[in-house]
């Protein structure tokens, strides 16, 4: 099976990367983009979900900065 | 100890790339130095252990994320417990974070830039073994180098850290946004030690300065090694 898992900055840390391609946009005439967050999508092939939200806490994402969800995708 | 000389492990990861400065460093402190493969979990009877700068498993995923899981610190995780004094310099720092030794995170730099610089921190407390012979307040001038060194910790911790003076060095001019300024701290036993700027770089007067020996040679006073 397939799983896709998606990592991000947790609400309310500051994330200089989104930041930075939130100011470019409109250097480029994108107007109205309010916030960007940049986050980290990770595809995994394997047998079975059950150990996956263990990967997620352990390795694929850093629970002091970052939160994660993730989905059977096939 | 009976004239043994001192020996200090530095731990060597793939993209690992201040270990050579850190093994100088150590040699020129008096101490024999040695080196700690990361494939191997034998610490090789050292006496005290610094966890070199660089960008170890190239930084994949976050910094500090996969060496965190190699065999070398596995044996760290007790070798830290026992009490004895670790040193995370840069990288090093960031996988002592990430292996839970040291609390909070290293983000991006607020102004998304590499930096890379001389900069001066201030001594925020003594009673660690790798400040433990320098005086309280003293200023250093260290270099710094990196993309990561926004120290993060939620406001509980940072006021945890603050309260039981926790807060290692401190910043004068803050280069990164770390949080208070926070250029280094240590854990509760107080044994571990992680800092952004870089000791073992100014080990020799050839290089500029010798001040990072300060801290270096504060281990031989600081653990009674």
């Amino acid at each position: 099976m397939k799983v896709r898992v998606l990592v991000r900055p947790k609400a309310g840390i500051l994330d200089p990367q989104g930041e930075a391609v939130r100011s470019a946009l409109p250097a480029l005439g994108f107007g109205g983009v309010k916030t960007v967050h940049v986050g980290r999508l990770i595809e995994l092939e394997l047998e079975s979900a059950d150990e996956v939200d263990a990967m997620c806490r352990r390795l694929l994402s850093n629970p002091t900065i970052e939160e994660y969800e993730w989905e059977v995708v096939a | 100890m009976g004239g043994r000389r001192v020996r200090i492990g530095v731990t060597v990861f793939p993209g690992s790339n201040c270990d050579r400065d850190a093994l100088y460093g150590v040699e020129r402190m008096g101490a024999e130095p040695v080196e700690l493969w990361h494939a191997d979990p034998d610490l090789k009877g050292v006496d005290a252990v610094i966890v070199p700068g660089g960008f170890s498993y190239g930084d994949y995923l976050r910094p500090g994320a996969i060496a965190r899981f190699t065999k070398v610190m596995g044996s760290l995780e007790e070798f830290a417990k026992e009490g004895g004094p670790i040193l995370g310099v840069c990288n090093g720092f960031q996988v002592l974070t990430e292996a839970h030794l040291l609390p909070g995170a290293l983000l991006r730099n607020t102004h998304m830039r590499f930096v890379c610089d001389r900069v001066s921190v201030r001594v925020e407390t003594t009673g660690t073994p790798w400040t433990a012979a320098l005086a309280p307040g003293e200023e250093l001038t260290l270099p710094v180098a990196h993309n990561e060194g926004n120290y993060f910790a939620d406001p509980e911790t940072l006021a945890r850290l603050e309260d039981e003076g926790r807060v290692v060095l401190r910043y004068l001019e803050n280069p990164n946004g770390s949080a208070n300024d926070i250029a280094g701290v240590c854990n509760e036993g107080r044994n571990v030690v992680g800092v952004m700027p870089h000791p073992e770089r100014v080990s020799d007067p050839a290089l500029g300065s010798d001040e990072g020996l300060r801290i270096l040679r504060s281990v031989l006073v600081g653990a009674g090694v």
